[in-house]
């Protein structure tokens, strides 16, 4: 008990100090952009830097998107699942020259569900990786792309 | 600063659905302009999503989300006038700030 007081104490100092020294902001709990991961050229790669190494296939990954995409640009994706203590999601493109389009980080009360439209430049795999309760499963579905979305 | 971003956010059984739609170029730095010169990567990286001071969500973007990002996401918590604060931080350290109330 009395130790644990300590302990707190202790890291309480420490916060303060670096409250004061202006290194922690409002926003402490946000992540840093993780250059590694969107930089990454394999799926395998991107999914390790994203601590989502590791992945088994599964069906209980609801994956929607459309068959045919005549809009690359503009490509809905929506991931659901039914997975318990779900706390990452990512999406990835596998044709893309920035094959990760997004990861998110979800809290316990919130629920493994999120919709978001992605550029796809070509015909290819869109990959879900989803982390529950410290596995990572994936699940992928072919869109075809008639007009790619990432050119000019 | 950037443009507004239309925040939707409707409790149904105790969950509240939140539709986010942002207004970002989210420029991939492949495209060319008319002249044939590269557009430099301009997009959002990052984006948090707070029930009044509780974080219900973040997430990382890379160059492939699209056009003015449309983003849902359902959280269990929220109550009617409770507020839900979106807030995005692109590659140039732009950043912006909306919030709405729970219908």
């Amino acid at each position: 008990m009395d130790s644990q007081r300590r302990a707190a104490l202790r890291e309480g100092g420490v916060l303060a100090v670096l409250l004061a020294a202006g290194m922690l902001g409002p926003d402490t709990a946000r992540a840093e952009w993780n250059r590694a991961a969107f930089d990454s050229k394999s799926v395998g790669e991107t999914l390790s830097a994203l601590g989502l190494g590791g992945a088994a296939a599964s069906q209980a990954i609801a994956l929607e998107v459309p068959e045919i995409a005549e809009n690359g640009a503009v490509v809905p994706v929506k991931v659901s699942t039914e997975l318990p203590r779900v706390d990452r999601i990512a999406v990835l493109v596998e044709k893309n020259p920035t094959m990760l389009s997004a990861v998110f980080t979800l809290p316990a009360d919130t629920e493994a569900s999120i919709v978001t439209r992605v550029k796809m430049a070509e015909t290819c795999q869109v990959i879900v990786a989803v982390r529950s309760d410290g596995k990572v499963y994936t699940v992928s579905k072919q869109v075809k792309v008639t007009l790619g979305g990432c050119g000019g | 600063m950037g443009d507004p971003m239309k925040i939707r956010a409707a409790v149904h059984a105790s969950v509240t659905e939140v539709k986010v739609l942002m207004q970002h170029p989210m420029e991939t730095g492949f495209r060319k302009d008319d002249t044939g010169a590269a557009v430099p990567a301009w997009f959002i990286t990052e984006v948090t999503a707070k029930h009044n001071d509780r974080v219900v969500m973040q997430a990382m973007f890379g160059t492939s989300i699209s056009k003015n990002p449309y983003l849902a996401f359902r959280f269990k918590g929220g109550v009617p006038g409770d507020r839900v604060t979106l807030h995005w931080v692109d590659n140039h350290g732009d950043q912006r700030s909306d919030e709405s109330i729970i219908v």
